[in-house]
Formats: structure tokens, C-alpha cells, sequence
């Protein structure tokens, strides 16, 4: 079979694992942008950059502290959750009344000044973090890293974990019902504000562990989360603003898009989310699993 | 509190001052509110007992919609007095104002979009002890039992209606505020929305009804407010509503 499309299985199968590896990272990151845009309304353009110094939290962690990837993997996203629950107060919570299109200029601002301050701090080349888990299994039909399946497995997790949390809890429930109508969630009895802190900490910190699990993968640097968010921005508007199951299965879905791509028409695996993104609005402008607000 | 306050002065002087039965559960006097530049409560006073039915009739857009969110604090932007069990909560955020026992069932019903019946039912937290179990409240709604999985929206407007009441009967919230129940409702559903508030008021349910369907207000209610411009401007005991028959229809206008 493989010798009649002409592509040897270690070389397509090798894409479709580089393409999960990224799918997984997508995933994450446009969970963390559909759940914070939900609830608050903003699209946090800063989520690169916190993916970003989640990356370099874990770096410094290690560097300076000594702390293993295994603790940076909760404490990273946890410290820079605390400093997006300080932008949510501090500057956030002073603009919802205002247009969307403030919330985008501010975070975006947000994230110009962070890559700013680290490549001022740290330089634009990137600094190299440690593969925790070093060797991999050997398939037969191609060689899975160990550190990938894990990045691939724990992704899926998270994103299964948050998706559950949000769709079937009672927890979940008030999130969707803030949505909603949060005026009369609050007379209901629940801290709505409050809650809309924590969720942008929650989205913040799934920024953030995205980072931790991609130090080790690609070089941890001040750009590293610019070269990825322009892609998860489009898997965010092809799954659907705001849609918790629609950024997971896009975010996969485009991630092993992509890999098939680059085996088949390498030429078009930079462009091809875009194209389908440009397919997906001329079809179903509220996006695959959005629905027309 | 200072029990056996009577409800007197809440209204205009045609009102006779009515017995001294209850302690007062909701006090409101002076009541200003404002959306944005526009000034809709011009100095709301009125006064509910415990354990009674009050409803405040008016015309379209007189604050009756907007007297109800602003006693449950939705609206920033208030001022004057609104004491509940002896507690000022003109201040309070409206999360505050429902741990303190208020809950509203709003006029648009508000029954969300994104969660099952059941979900929706048992959204709002339950703030005090004494509330209805869940198992009480599917005896009395027992087609919310049965659609309990259905997407809250998908039941039909009475049933959305019924949901709407239901789910504010289990926080253990004394004060109810039903912002027009039979709004758009058939009249087999409005009888049972009646036999429903009284259901509630024999329960020991508090409950300000704003209603225009002023015959229907009359076979619930304790006492009517009416409500103009902005302010309460008459008061009727429901025993006294034949004598006043003729006023009444004036300020409706009907």
C-alpha cells in the first residue's frame, strides 16, 4: 500500500507524529483561548506570550533554581496563571463594558512588551532545555521518542480533563451559564468576577503548560510563541469562537493536517490551516462547531 | 428587626394603612435608579410583609422591571434605601443581595441555552437551610422530572416558565421576585402559575409579583402597589379592590 502513493511508512508516519505533536499544541493553546474568550469576551492575544514564559518559567526554574521538569509542570503554569489573574484585575476588568476590540489591542500591547522584556533580558536566540525523557520505542513500522508520546498523551489528557470539567460538572455549569447571562448568574448567588479572574488564570496557566511541554521539544526563546499563535488564532475561527470541543478536535485535526501536508505537497503545509480556514468562513462563518451568537 | 412595623406611608394617601399582621420583610424607601444617563426610579417606597403576595402593577415601562433588578442589586447604579430582613442592601453586589435570601425569576425567564433542564434547575446555589428539596420541587414540577435531559430552551414557554420558578425554590430563599410569570403564557398555564404562587405563599414563600394582568394579580395577591413614572403612587388591599375597581382601571389604563 505504502509503495503504491509512493511514501515510505517511517516517513509518514513520522509526519503524522510531528503533526499530532503540533495538533497537541494547538489544541491546548486554543482550549485556553476559547475558554477565556467564553467567559470574558476578550481574545487575549497575549497567549502566546504566556505560552511563551511558561516555556521560560520552566527554563529559569531549572537554570536558577534547580527545580525538574517534573515540578515546573505544575508550578510554570501555576506562576504565570498568577500573573495573568494580576492583568485580569489590575487591567481587564476595566475594559468589558468596552468593545472586544479594546480587549484584543490591549493584550496584544500585553504581548508586544512581555517578548519584549524577555529578548531585552535573554536575547532572541533560543536557550536549550533538557529532554526529560530521553530515548523512545521502536514501533517496527516507524520510532516514537518517548518525550512526544508523553507530550501527545498528557495533551490529550488536559484537554479531555478540561473539556469534562466545563461540559459535565456543576462548576462547569455556572462557566456556561456565565456565559450566557452573567448578570443573572451573580443574582443567583455566584461570585461571577471572581470566577472570571479564575478563568483567565486557568486559561493563562493552559498557555503556560503548553510552554512546559514545549521546552524540551523546541529551543525556548522570546518569538516562540508569535511563530505559533498567528496558526492557533486560525484553529480557534475554523473550530469556532469560544467552542471547548471544537478548539480539541480542530486543534488535532489541523495539527495531523499539516503532517499529511508535508508528506504529500510539502510546498502547501504553511498555508494549508489558512486555506482551510478561508474554506471554513466562506462555508460556516460561526466555524465548524461555533454556533452564530 | 423591629417586628410589627406597619406597612403604612409606603403609598400614596389613598391607601389606608394596612393592619399590623406581619413583621416587615422588605422595606424600600426613597429608591433612585438610573440606567446609563436615564433616570427610571424616582424615589420607589414600598414595604412587604412576610408571608404575603404583593404585586406591583403599571403600565409598560412605569420601573416595575427595574424596581425588581434593582432590589436584587443587577444595577449599578442606585440609590436610597432597600432593607431586607433588617439589612441595608442598596451597597451590596447581587450575589451578596441572594446569599441574603432574595432570588428572582426574570421577566425573558433567563433559562439557559448551553445547559439541560436539570442543569439549569439546579444552577442556582443554595444560600440558606429550608428550601425545597429537589425531590419536592419535581413533585410539584413533575414535567421537569421527565424532560429533565431536553436543552432548557427546547421546552415550551410555559414549562420555560415553570423552570424559571422552580429552580429559585431550592436555594432556601425566602423573598421571591416573579418579574410578570404569565407574560405571554396560555390561560390553562396562567390558572396554573396561580395555583402555583398560592402553593408557594402557603409554604411560607415571601413573593413580589410585578404583573400587567391585573385580574390575574387579584387572584393571588395580598396587597397591589401601582406603580407610575418611576414611583408608587396608590396602594389597594386585594379585600378592597371591588370598592376601588374604577380608580384601578384609570391608572391601567385598561
Amino acid at each position: 500500500m505504502f509503495e503504491l502513493i509512493g511514501v515510505p511508512p517511517a516517513v509518514l508516519f513520522g509526519q503524522l507524529l510531528l503533526g499530532l505533536i503540533n495538533g497537541a499544541f494547538y489544541a491546548i493553546l486554543s482550549l485556553g483561548l476559547a475558554v477565556i474568550f467564553g467567559l470574558l469576551n476578550v481574545i487575549n492575544f497575549a497567549h502566546g506570550a504566556q505560552y511563551m514564559m511558561g516555556a521560560f518559567a520552566a527554563w529559569m526554574l531549572l537554570t536558577f533554581a534547580g527545580i525538574p521538569y517534573w515540578a515546573a509542570l505544575v508550578v510554570a503554569p501555576v506562576l504565570v496563571g498568577a500573573t495573568g489573574i494580576v492583568v485580569e484585575r489590575l487591567l481587564l476588568s476595566r475594559i468589558y463594558h468596552l468593545d472586544h476590540l479594546y480587549g484584543l489591542l490591549l493584550t496584544f500591547g500585553l504581548a508586544l512588551i512581555l517578548e519584549g522584556v524577555f529578548r531585552s533580558q535573554f536575547g532572541s536566540g533560543g536557550q536549550p532545555y533538557p529532554n526529560p525523557l530521553p530515548g523512545g520505542q521502536n514501533l517496527g513500522f516507524m520510532f516514537l521518542p518517548n518525550y512526544r508520546a508523553w507530550v501527545v498523551v498528557l495533551s490529550l489528557a488536559v484537554c479531555l480533563a478540561t473539556w469534562f470539567m466545563i461540559e459535565r460538572t456543576k462548576l462547569g455549569s455556572y462557566l456556561r451559564a456565565a456565559t450566557e447571562r452573567p448578570d443573572l448568574v451573580q443574582a443567583f448567588g455566584v461570585n461571577v468576577p471572581r470566577m472570571i479572574t479564575l478563568t483567565y488564570g486557568f486559561g493563562v496557566g493552559l498557555a503556560a503548560l503548553a510552554g512546559v511541554l514545549a521546552a524540551p521539544i523546541y529551543q525556548v526563546s522570546p518569538l516562540m510563541g508569535s511563530n505559533l499563535i498567528i496558526v492557533v488564532f486560525a484553529v480557534v475561527v475554523i473550530g469556532g469562537m469560544g467552542s471547548i470541543l471544537g478548539s480539541i478536535v480542530t486543534g488535532f485535526g489541523l495539527g495531523l493536517i499539516e503532517g499529511l501536508t508535508k508528506v504529500f505537497y510539502p510546498e502547501a503545509s504553511n498555508t494549508v490551516v489558512f486555506v482551510i480556514m478561508a474554506i471554513v468562513l466562506l462555508i460556516k462563518p460561526a466555524g465548524l462547531f461555533g454556533t452564530a451568537k | 428587626m423591629d417586628a410589627n412595623t406597619p406597612a403604612a406611608g409606603a403609598a400614596g394617601s389613598a391607601a389606608a394603612a394596612p393592619a399590623a399582621a406581619h413583621r416587615i420583610l422588605l422595606e424600600v424607601s426613597d429608591l433612585h435608579a438610573y440606567y446609563g444617563e436615564s433616570h427610571v426610579l424616582h424615589g420607589m417606597t414600598f414595604t412587604v410583609p412576610e408571608g404575603e403576595v404583593v404585586t406591583l402593577l403599571g403600565r409598560n415601562g412605569a420601573g416595575k422591571t427595574t424596581t425588581m433588578r434593582a432590589i436584587m442589586g443587577m444595577l449599578k447604579s442606585r440609590k436610597g434605601s432597600i432593607r431586607f430582613d433588617g439589612v441595608e442592601t442598596v451597597d451590596l453586589p447581587s450575589n451578596k443581595v441572594a446569599r441574603l435570601g432574595i432570588a428572582l425569576c426574570p421577566e425573558e425567564r433567563g433559562i439557559f441555552a448551553g445547559l439541560n433542564v436539570q442543569e439549569n434547575l439546579l444552577l442556582p446555589p443554595v444560600v440558606k437551610p429550608g428550601g425545597l428539596s429537589d425531590a419536592e420541587v419535581y413533585e410539584l414540577f413533575p414535567r421537569l422530572l421527565e424532560r429533565r435531559y431536553s436543552q432548557g430552551t427546547k421546552l415550551s414557554g410555559g414549562e420555560q416558565q415553570m423552570l424559571a420558578i422552580a429552580r429559585i425554590l431550592r436555594t432556601g430563599a425566602k423573598l421571591l421576585l416573579l418579574d410578570e410569570p404569565t407574560e405571554g403564557l396560555a390561560p390553562v398555564i396562567v390558572q396554573q402559575i396561580g395555583e402555583l404562587v398560592r402553593t408557594l405563599k402557603h409554604k411560607g414563600f415571601t413573593i413580589v409579583l410585578v404583573e400587567q394582568n391585573f385580574h390575574f394579580a387579584a387572584t393571588v395577591a395580598d396587597r397591589h402597589y401601582v406603580v407610575e413614572h418611576g414611583r408608587v403612587i396608590d396602594m389597594f388591599r386585594n379585600d378592597d379592590i371591588e370598592a376601588n375597581r374604577d380608580k384601578l382601571a384609570s391608572y391601567l389604563g385598561v
